[in-house]
């Protein structure tokens, strides 16, 4: 059987290398790093008045967070375009209306220069209000174009006073229009109440939240925040699926993103080349407060309706995503008969079994994450064992032992030929 | 069970000398020319890549969800550890490592603590898991672990509020035994399973993201090669001297007595 095959792959891989280059030209794939802009970082500070509370290392809030910002200002990398955004920074009075709207740029996002964000850094002085909403929504806004990785990184002393806007629900309306915008959170002396919020935000982007208790710990996490969103990371390409498999979009080896409400389905196609594998994995995000037992499943199947192969997984506890593959090598088609084989289309339909906490908005869906690579298929397995060969003590035993009988009777008959031989 | 298999794989290599030198033993540390990673990822697509053998390190904060990835190879069986540094003060917390395979697939681990519970104030938490070993080739309905990519999330899966975002240290270092031939399976992969692979550009270019770019120390094997050829050959070898053995049992000794001397 090996004898057989192994030449035919060794042609047939020949073959895939010479027409490699004329069948997929480069560049024609989704989720490649060509021409990626600059990432972009904005800080945003809140610089309402409980800043002036004298409890990081003996000094104030504020003056640890200026500091930790001088710090942060002399250690960003280059590629790194900064903004500084403050909230609660001008408005002192009372009016609640007033007080929710004061948020303003303080350094706009493009290329550094130090000198200038520092003296602008140096100005602040703890005034009003902590409207952590709004001032979310317009450092979207100042992240705006551009498709490099974005990064928010807040720093608050205190939740929002700005109800009924949710920050959290807006941190995901935020996500959910823009790709590749994270959102991370720092708090700074923080109470129950505010650990609960500025978490509940991050995780509503995939970001991180971290309570601060002193200054080195505050510089030390910042200046990691903005080196992070300075490593390339592969951008996905956004993508809607549909409802079933026809009208789904087609999709070629990539990474993409889509959005998937609860207990809907979404569907893709991707054509698959007899000889080639499909190999697909989806993972779904849980960015909001959802019941603690949870699953996904993505399947593969032909535009009849047949199920092909599934990958499924399920969860229990607290998780950011759950995720899920599948491989599907398409066999070699056995009449080659030189017209080019046609593409199977392979329909992906993916669902989700997680369930929201009541009162939790199930709009927009939860950020869906698809991986895409078609590829060569395997060679097939002949025997269990590596080219059928055998290996232990056994396998040696049961060799000598059928060698001596071979040998034995090899012996009797020559004797018994001799013997005929002689007597005639 | 070891020393058979030193044994035999000692006694094969002298019968043999020809032969090429068993599959190489788990890869040794390599020289600290590299610092090893002193960070993490937090989701799949951003997984901090490591070697085996290194110590990876990073700082983040309880209820961070934290992923390195880092290749395995045929015949490997890697075994994962992770070990939190809690802070000085915190209440009990329960900490998780899960293992996925290059296709974001949930590995089970055979040993070890994947999940613990650290007490009260507890200084540290360590965690362990034991994968399966990965094999050349499974069919496409089984999730056995084949060559490719492997995602590590470690994470905190019960901490209660007051705990969350407190400062943690972690450390997570990737070994692996190897099983060698007795997991040598038939038909291989065209490619590892790892992730991007089919997009990846022809010429390495620098600083370009991957979702994940790191091979094996002496890159991906083929899977043709297992010690099965040596015990085969060495095998067929001893039959053959049974066999001659076999047949001289039945000549006798020397020339038969009955034959004339000028025969």
């Amino acid at each position: 059987m090996i004898t057989r095959k192994r030449p035919a792959a060794v042609a047939c891989a020949l073959l895939a290398m010479l027409t490699a280059g004329l069948a997929f030209p480069a560049g024609a794939a989704a989720g490649e790093p060509t021409g990626q802009d600059a990432p972009k970082v904005d800080l945003v500070l809140d610089v309402s008045g409980s800043m002036r509370a004298r409890d990081i290392d003996g000094q104030s809030r504020m003056a640890a967070a200026k500091q930790a910002f001088n710090e942060v200002l002399d250690a960003t990398p280059e590629e790194v375009e900064l903004g500084i955004r403050t909230l609660g920074a001008d408005y002192p009075g009372d009016d609640r209306k007033t007080g929710c709207k004061d948020t303003a740029q303080l350094y706009p996002v493009g290329p550094l220069d130090r000198t200038e964000a520092k003296t602008a850094v140096a100005t602040l002085t703890p005034t009003g209000w902590t409207p952590i909403g709004p001032a979310l929504l317009k450092a979207a806004g100042d992240l705006d174009g551009g498709n490099g990785s974005k990064r928010i990184v807040l720093i608050s002393d205190g939740e929002d006073t700005c109800a009924p806007l949710d920050p959290c629900e807006v941190a995901r309306e935020i996500a959910a229009k823009g790709i590749g915008l994270t959102i991370d959170t720092l708090g700074l002396v923080p109470t129950a109440k505010l650990s609960r919020q500025l978490s509940c935000i991050a995780e509503a982007t995939g970001g991180t939240y971290t309570s601060v208790e002193h200054q080195d710990q505050l510089t030390d996490r910042v200046n990691q925040l903005v080196v992070r969103a300075a490593e390339p990371v592969v951008t996905p390409v956004a993508t809607r699926g549909a409802a079933g498999c026809t009208g789904a979009p087609t999709l070629k080896s990539g990474l993409f993103t889509d959005r998937e409400e609860f207990g809907k389905q979404r569907w893709y196609r991707v054509d698959v080349l007899p000889g080639q594998e499909l190999r697909a994995s989806v993972s779904v995000a849980a960015d909001r407060a959802v019941n603690p037992d949870y699953g996904v499943l993505l399947r593969a199947v032909t535009v009849h309706g047949r199920e092909i192969v599934r990958g499924e997984a399920a969860g229990t506890g607290r998780t950011d995503v759950i995720s899920t593959g599948l491989r599907y090598p398409k066999p070699e088609r056995e009449d080659s008969d030189g017209d080019k084989p046609a593409a199977e289309t392979v329909c992906l339909a993916v669902t989700n079994s997680y369930s929201a906490v009541s009162g939790v908005k199930t709009t927009p869906g939860l950020p869906l994450e698809l991986t895409v690579d078609v590829v060569d298929g395997p060679s097939q397995a002949d025997d269990v064992a590596s080219f059928g060969l055998g290996r232990g003590w056994w396998l040696l035993g049961a060799l000598i032992l059928t060698g001596f009988l071979a040998g034995l009777v090899w012996g009797w008959l020559s004797r018994w030929r001799v013997a005929i031989w002689r007597t005639n | 069970m070891r020393t058979v298999s030193v044994l035999s794989a000692a006694l094969l290599a002298l019968g043999l000398a020809a032969a090429p030198a068993a599959a190489d033993s788990s890869p040794s540390p390599s020289a600290d020319g590299e610092a090893a990673p002193t960070r993490a990822g937090t989701s799949f697509r951003t997984a901090t890549e490591i070697e085996q053998g290194r110590q990876a390190t990073a700082s983040g904060s309880t209820g961070d969800y934290l992923y390195w990835s880092f290749p395995a190879d045929t015949g490997q069986r890697p075994t994962v550890r992770a070990t939190v540094k809690l802070p000085q003060a915190h209440a009990s917390q329960t900490w998780q490592v899960d293992v996925y395979d290059g296709l974001r697939r949930r590995q089970a681990c055979q040993y070890g603590a994947q999940t613990r519970t650290a007490a009260a104030d507890a200084p540290s938490v360590e965690l362990a898991c034991v994968l399966r070993t990965v094999r050349a080739w499974s069919e496409p309905w089984a999730d056995d672990p084949l060559p490719g990519t492997y995602y590590v999330r470690l994470t905190a899966i019960g901490v209660p509020t007051s705990d969350l975002g407190l400062p943690v240290g972690s450390e997570v270092r990737v070994d692996s035994a190897d099983i060698g031939g007795s997991a040598a399976v038939d038909g291989s992969l065209a490619k590892p399973l790892v992730p991007g692979i089919a997009t990846r550009p022809e010429e390495e270019q620098e600083d370009a993201a991957v979702l994940a770019g790191l091979e094996p120390e002496d890159g991906w094997s083929s899977g043709r090669w297992s010690d099965r050829w040596v015990w085969t050959a060495l095998g067929g070898a001893l039959a053959a001297l049974a066999g001659v053995g076999g047949y001289a049992l039945t000549r006798g000794p020397g020339r038969p007595a009955r034959v004339p001397p000028n025969a």
